[in-house]
C-alpha cells in the first residue's frame, strides 16, 4: 500500500488502470482535462489504448465497441459533453454492456461555466438518454473515494452488465489529497475481470454473438424492458450505500452528496457544539438511491437537503420520507459553494434557535 | 463430378427482408464470399448501421454489433483497438455514413484506423421511405425533394471516396457498382482488396457500391438498373480513387 499526493482527476485515471481498464476514449472539456492527459501518458505504459476522439459522440461509441469485446473501458467528460454522450449511453444500457463514465460536473444549463456544480443529478440518476433505463451512480466526496469508487465502478459494471457513472464535480476533480493506492500484487476483486461469454471476439469455436438494441417486435422489446427492470431491482436491493454521521439521536438531518456533504459535515459539527441534535446523511449511490436510511426516523423533525443546484436530490429525499418529515432546501449554483456557516444558520433556524 | 458453386458459409440460410431488385442481397453475398475466401469468418466482426441493413445480424453468420445511426466507424474503432487481429468492417448506407455519420467516418479515416467501410449508395434514405440523402442527385425527386433536389436550397451530392482521398490514413478508396455481373465481379475484387489492406495493417479502406432502390425510386428493377447506369455513374464515376503502394 503506497500513499501519494494526488489530484482528483488523476486519481480517476489511476483507479481505472488499477481496475485493469486498458481503454480510454475522451474529448477535452474543462474541468476534467487532467483525466485525458493522465490517460494519454499512463495508458501506453500499462499496455493500454488512449484515443483523443473527434467528439464526445465518437468517444462513447468507441466505448460501446470496446465494451462489446469484453475489455474494461472508460470515458470521461463534464456536463455538456455528457449530454452529447447520452445517445450512446442509452445504447450501452440497452445492450447491457459494462463501462465506466465519469462526469466531473460544471455549471449549467447550456455552456454554463467551468466552475463546479452538482446540477447533473437528474441527468445521471433518472436515465438521461432516451428510453427506460438506469445507471449505477457513485458520488465520491474525497480524492481517496474517487480512486476507490472508480475501481468499484468497474466491478459493479461487470457484475450487472451496466454502465456505471462516477459523479464528481470540479472541486473534487481539481483538489489534491493523499491517496492510499491499492496493492497491485494483492488479489483484488475489483481488478479481476469476469468471464464474458457474450463478448464479441470473432466466433471461433462457438455460435456467433450479437450485440443489438433493435427489438422490432413489441412483445420482444417489452420482455427485454422487464428483464432490465428486474436487473435494476436486484441492484437496488444489493447496492444502496450511504454514509451516516451523528444521526443516532438526531432531530434534524442534513442530506447532501459529494463535496456538499463534506461542507455540510462541518456545519453539523458547529451545530452539535451549540447543542443542536443534528446529523448528516450522505448518499454514496445516487442510483440506486439509499431510501432505506430515510425510513423509521421517528425522532427527526426536519431534513435539510444541501446541493450545488436549485434542488434535485431533494426530490428523492422527499420520495424516501413519503411525506412523513418536512424536507427543506439550501443550495448554491453557478459555481458557488454552499458555505458551512450558511448551512449552520439554516440548521439553527430549523432547530428554532 | 466437381463442385462449381457451393453455399456461402458466412451467409445465413434465410429469407432477406429487402425489396425485389434491391442491391443489398448481392452485396451481402459478396462480403460473405470474400470473408470465406480469406478464411476469416471466425475472426470477423461486422458493425451494422441504422437503415435498411440494420438487420445484418440475421444474415451474417459471424459476430455482429448493431450501432447507433452514423456511429459505426467509432464503434468499429473501439472493436479494432481491442481486437487488432480481427477483420472489422462497417456496412453503412448513404444517410448513415455521409450525413449523420460524416464526422465518425472522416476521423476514422484520418486516424488511419485499420477498418473497412462497405458503403451502399442508393441516393436516398431507404428505410424511412425515400427521403433525400446527401448522395441524392441534382433534380432527383425524393419524398423530401418533391420538385427535385434544388442545389440552391438542398446542396449538392457528396462524393465520399473523393472527399476522403486527401487523408493519408485512407489507403484504399474505390467506387464500384452492383448492377450487372461484370461490375459485381469487380465489386467483389475491390472488397477483397479493401479487407486485405486492413489485414495487412496499411490503414483505412472504403468501398462505395452504387446500388438500386426500385421501391423508393418508384421503378421496376429493370428500370432502376437503367437509371443507375444513365444517371448515377456520371456523378459517381467507378474506379479506384486511391490505392497506396502495398495494396493488393
Amino acid at each position: 500500500m503506497s500513499r501519494v499526493l494526488m489530484k482528483g482527476n488523476d486519481a480517476i485515471g489511476a483507479g481505472a488502470i488499477a481496475a485493469n481498464c486498458r481503454y480510454y476514449y475522451g474529448y477535452p472539456i474543462t474541468p476534467q482535462n487532467e483525466i485525458g492527459e493522465y490517460m494519454s501518458s499512463e495508458m501506453p505504459k500499462a499496455g493500454g489504448v488512449f484515443i483523443q476522439a473527434e467528439s464526445e459522440v465518437a468517444a462513447i461509441n468507441m466505448v460501446y465497441g470496446t465494451s462489446a469485446t469484453g475489455a474494461r473501458v472508460m470515458t470521461s467528460s463534464s456536463g455538456p459533453g455528457i449530454s452529447l454522450k447520452m445517445e450512446g449511453i442509452s445504447y450501452i444500457a440497452a445492450a447491457e454492456l459494462p463501462c465506466v463514465i465519469v462526469n466531473i460536473m460544471r455549471g449549467g444549463p447550456g455552456l454554463g461555466n467551468i466552475a463546479p456544480s452538482q446540477s447533473d443529478y437528474f441527468q445521471a440518476t433518472k436515465g438521461g438518454g432516451h428510453g427506460d433505463y438506469r445507471l449505477i451512480v457513485l458520488a465520491p466526496s474525497s480524492v481517496q473515494e474517487i480512486y476507490d469508487f472508480t475501481r468499484q465502478a468497474f466491478y459493479l459494471a461487470d457484475k450487472y452488465r451496466i454502465p456505471a457513472i462516477i459523479l464528481g464535480d470540479g472541486f473534487l476533480g481539481q483538489m489534491m489529497e493523499v491517496v492510499e493506492l491499492a496493492d497491485s500484487a494483492k488479489d483484488d476483486e475489483y481488478a479481476r475481470i469476469p468471464e464474458k461469454p457474450w463478448a464479441i471476439t470473432g466466433c471461433k469455436g462457438r455460435e456467433k454473438n450479437i450485440v443489438n438494441t433493435l427489438l422490432i417486435e413489441p412483445d420482444t422489446l417489452e420482455k427485454h424492458n422487464w428483464k432490465l427492470k428486474d436487473k435494476y431491482q436486484q441492484i437496488a436491493e444489493n447496492e444502496k450505500r450511504a454514509d451516516l454521521y451523528r444521526v443516532d439521536d438526531a432531530e434534524i438531518l442534513v442530506a447532501a452528496f459529494g463535496i456538499s456533504a463534506r461542507i455540510s459535515k462541518e456545519a453539523v459539527d458547529m451545530a452539535r457544539d451549540e447543542g443542536i441534535k443534528v446529523g448528516l446523511i450522505r448518499p454514496i449511490t445516487l442510483w440506486p438511491f439509499p431510501d432505506h436510511v430515510f425510513k423509521n426516523l421517528d425522532s427527526v423533525k426536519g431534513i435539510l437537503t444541501v446541493e450545488m443546484n436549485t434542488g434535485q436530490m431533494i426530490e428523492d429525499v422527499r420520495l424516501s420520507v413519503e411525506g412523513k418529515i418536512p424536507v427543506e432546501f439550501y443550495g448554491r449554483t453557478g459555481g458557488n459553494l454552499p458555505d458551512s456557516t450558511a448551512i449552520f444558520e439554516e440548521i439553527k433556524r430549523m432547530g428554532g434557535m | 463430378m466437381s463442385t462449381v458453386l457451393k453455399k456461402t458459409r458466412s451467409l445465413e440460410d434465410t429469407k432477406l427482408h429487402y425489396c425485389p431488385g434491391c442491391s443489398h442481397g448481392i452485396v451481402h453475398r459478396l462480403v460473405c464470399e470474400v470473408i470465406d475466401e480469406m478464411e476469416m469468418r471466425e475472426q470477423t466482426v461486422g458493425i451494422a448501421p441504422v437503415g435498411c441493413s440494420v438487420f445484418l445480424d440475421a444474415y451474417f453468420d459471424f459476430d455482429i454489433i448493431q450501432a447507433a445511426h452514423g456511429r459505426a466507424p467509432a464503434v468499429a474503432t473501439g472493436v479494432k483497438r481491442a481486437l487488432p487481429e480481427n477483420l472489422v468492417f462497417t456496412y453503412q448506407g448513404d444517410g448513415d455514413l455521409a450525413s449523420i455519420g460524416m464526422s465518425e467516418m472522416v476521423h476514422a479515416a484520418a486516424r488511419g484506423e485499420r477498418i473497412t467501410i462497405i458503403f451502399i449508395n442508393n441516393t436516398n434514405y431507404g428505410m424511412t421511405g425515400g427521403q433525400m440523402a446527401p448522395t441524392t442527385l441534382e433534380q432527383q425527386v425524393t419524398t423530401t425533394t418533391p420538385a427535385g433536389r434544388d442545389t440552391r436550397l438542398a446542396g449538392f451530392p457528396i462524393q465520399v471516396p473523393e472527399l476522403l482521398s486527401s487523408l493519408p490514413g485512407a489507403v484504399y478508396l474505390s467506387r464500384v457498382s452492383a448492377h450487372n455481373p461484370k461490375n459485381i465481379n469487380k465489386a467483389k475484387k475491390s472488397i477483397r482488396k479493401a479487407f486485405q489492406a486492413q489485414m495487412d495493417g496499411l490503414g483505412f479502406s472504403l468501398v462505395e457500391i452504387l446500388s438500386t432502390c426500385p421501391t423508393n425510386w418508384r421503378m421496376n428493377p429493370v428500370q432502376s438498373i437503367q437509371w443507375l447506369e444513365e444517371n448515377m455513374m456520371e456523378i459517381y464515376p467507378l474506379g479506384e480513387l486511391k490505392s497506396v503502394e502495398g495494396v493488393s
